[in-house]
């Protein structure tokens, strides 16, 4: 089976078989803002929100993640770390299921992570297809993240009273054999599904004064542009914008020795290029100072450096770090006032 | 591990961020803040370098330093590292404490090291500022090995006084061969002194070279590169041919962690060795004196 449907009462009971499958995460309400946080009940889940403070991208690269356990006397590192386990991620949204496919490249690269290649092989995708935008602060059909094909295991579309299910893989597959509410696609439904995303993408529109090829021109003569200088001076070098965002994957290696002084363990943490020490050496030059600098490295990094090596786009239009700046600064208006500058140039 | 293996299935917990064990040997402290370390792996194994290459050197409790190795690999038994004692380098300030018989951990060989498929056959001009002497250590002694394969040798040296000159019994040694030739010069001499007093910029007009044939070959602060760049310009020795090395804040050395990016370009892994043409297309990122030269 390739398209499966399920009507939308069923969903909760299928849900609660998802339970026996893995540990099931899924995005919550905290506060005014979401989490993708352990789910154990339908009731829990929130199906639409904006973008999680955190993307998914939490479970394949932890904000900590232990490399090996180290001894000092006599000299030895661990070979294996402890089985991560089975999660089922529920409701990743299409921008987020993008922002995955990104660092699955970054990381399958030689030499191959076998970290996060452990992790991607644990964690089983079910997306949910956002079918409106989340807010103002999202790009996502600028990039053409909005609709997506790949990267997910299963993927729910709400078509009004029921749900298209796209099967990707076998894992996916694995999760709706045996539930007779879940039903093959019929030509019907199929109808309704093509509806459905064609009043869609009727909603969405190019976020940004241009279309993406002007953005790609703009990026390509903008790097001594004024605009970076302007940003520079409003970033406060908070470091929130790369710490949300779905795409950095920047960290450093750090070591924590316990009380005997002798063992010990070595851990990957997030690292962000907004730090002010981030490209300083220990001789005390700083190769990349200023926030201007910081900020134009990190727009540089979503949408030409990524371009030109593997031929993405790393920023995934989510929004989260317009959402998340404490000086205002947003992506949208970022790019719009490169695109003035080019026009008028 | 390979993508292959990853496909596959057949290789699942390789860790790229696990190092060897390796020993100490050998210690010399040549200045109140450089020491040498000789190093060797479990089992003698080669490191299986390249002359301008780094390593990480793992002190478990205190972290990781990215190092050069400055031995040839015409050594296979040891490589040597060079190690700064700076105010606030945890690692090296640790390294440094440490004598013949510790043990330490080593990943690595990274980077690309010197292009010297294409510096075969061609004459060299070897231009070491402070403690850039230490990764081109490296490719003086593989020159050395191979002599036959090099045309015309030179290498200009300088320090900022007598007392910091690094590997001081060696550099007599080069001074005596008759192949090589070699000036050292000092920013601010003491009475002992009978080299050359001024900056290292100031040998090289008197220098007579090929431009066509010779690859220069820089290692030195950025400043430095500056003004040397400008000089061997004059001569018009040719981008492609002026060869530097650069500094960075290297974390990891896989390409990735993304501290010592300039622009897109990971230093770790497509550097650190660049040559000025390169470097010009990062114009934007990199230091004043490594890509805005101009003759």
């Amino acid at each position: 089976m390739q398209y499966g449907v399920i009507e939308k009462n069923n969903l909760n009971q299928w849900f609660d078989s998802l339970q026996h499958k893995g540990m099931v995460y899924a995005p919550q309400k905290r506060g005014y803002l979401f989490v993708f946080d352990r789910a154990d009940s339908f009731d829990d889940v929130s199906l639409h929100h904006t973008p999680t403070i955190l993307s998914p991208k939490k479970f394949y690269l932890p904000q900590k993640e232990l490399l090996f356990e180290f001894s000092r006397e006599p000299f030895g590192v661990t070979k294996k770390r402890p089985e991560p386990g089975k999660y089922i991620l529920f409701g990743v949204q299409t921008c987020d299921i993008a922002g995955i496919q990104c660092l699955d490249v970054v990381f399958g690269e030689e030499p191959v992570d076998s970290y996060y290649q452990e992790m991607k092989e644990a964690i089983t995708i079910i997306g949910m297809e956002c079918m409106d935008y989340c807010d103002r602060f999202a790009s996502c059909a600028a990039v053409g993240t909005h609709v997506y094909q790949s990267g997910y295991d299963l993927l729910l579309t709400d078509m009004g009273s029921r749900y298209a299910l796209h099967i990707r893989s076998e894992k996916g597959e694995d999760l709706i054999t045996g539930h007779d509410y879940i039903r093959e696609m019929n030509a019907s439904d199929r109808d309704e599904l093509t509806k459905a995303r064609e009043e869609k993408m009727k909603r969405f529109h190019v976020e940004f004064d241009e279309d993406i090829s002007a953005v790609d021109k703009a990026f390509d003569e903008g790097f001594f542009s004024d605009v970076w200088n302007d940003v520079g001076k409003r970033c406060v070098g908070c470091t929130n914008c790369t710490a949300v965002c779905p795409t950095c994957y920047c960290h450093d290696i750090i070591d924590e020795l316990s009380l005997d002084m002798n063992k010990g363990k070595r851990y990957r943490i997030w690292n962000y290029c907004q730090m002010d020490d981030f490209a300083k050496v220990a001789g005390g030059q700083d190769f990349r100072a200023g926030r201007g600098p910081r900020q134009r490295h990190r727009y540089y990094r979503k949408f030409k450096y990524p371009l030109e090596k593997y031929n993405k786009y790393f920023c995934i239009g989510c929004g989260r770090c317009s959402r998340t700046c404490m000086a205002g600064i947003i992506l949208i208006e970022t790019v719009n006032s490169l695109l003035a500058e080019r026009r008028r140039s | 591990m390979s993508f292959r293996d990853i496909i596959s299935g057949t290789v699942r917990d390789v860790s790229p961020y696990r190092p060897m064990k390796a020993r100490i040997i050998k210690t010399r402290l040549y200045t109140q803040f450089e020491k040498l370390l000789r190093i060797e792996l479990e089992n003698k194994k080669p490191l299986g370098h390249r002359p301008g290459q780094f390593v990480q050197v793992s002190l478990f409790g205190f972290g990781e330093a990215p190092l050069s190795i400055c031995s040839s690999p015409t050594e296979q038994d040891y490589f040597d590292l060079t190690v700064r004692r700076i105010p606030g380098g945890i690692v090296t300030d640790a390294l440094h404490r440490l004598e013949a018989g510790s043990i330490i951990g080593i990943r690595g060989p990274y980077g690309n090291g010197y292009p010297l498929e294409k510096m075969l056959g061609g004459n060299i001009l070897i231009v070491a500022g402070g403690l850039g002497i230490v990764p081109l250590r490296s490719l003086i002694h593989y020159i050395m090995n191979k002599r036959k394969d090099f045309g015309e040798v030179r290498i200009l040296l300088g320090c900022k006084t007598p007392h910091d000159m690094l590997y001081g019994d060696e550099i007599t040694d080069w001074q005596r061969r008759a192949d090589i030739l070699l000036q050292c010069t000092v920013d601010k001499a003491d009475p002992d002194w009978k080299g050359n007093v001024g900056v290292i910029t100031t040998l090289i007009p008197s220098v007579e070279l090929n431009p066509w044939r010779t690859y220069a070959v820089i290692v030195g602060p950025p400043i430095m590169y500056k003004y040397v760049v400008a000089e061997l310009l004059k001569k018009k020795v040719p981008e492609h041919q002026i060869i530097m090395s650069l500094e960075r804040n290297m974390r990891c050395g896989l390409g990735r962690c993304g501290h010592c990016l300039i622009k897109g370009t990971y230093v770790c892994a497509s550097g650190p060795v660049f040559t000025l043409d390169q470097l010009r297309a990062l114009e934007g990122e990199c230091m004043e004196g490594e890509c805005h030269v101009q003759a």
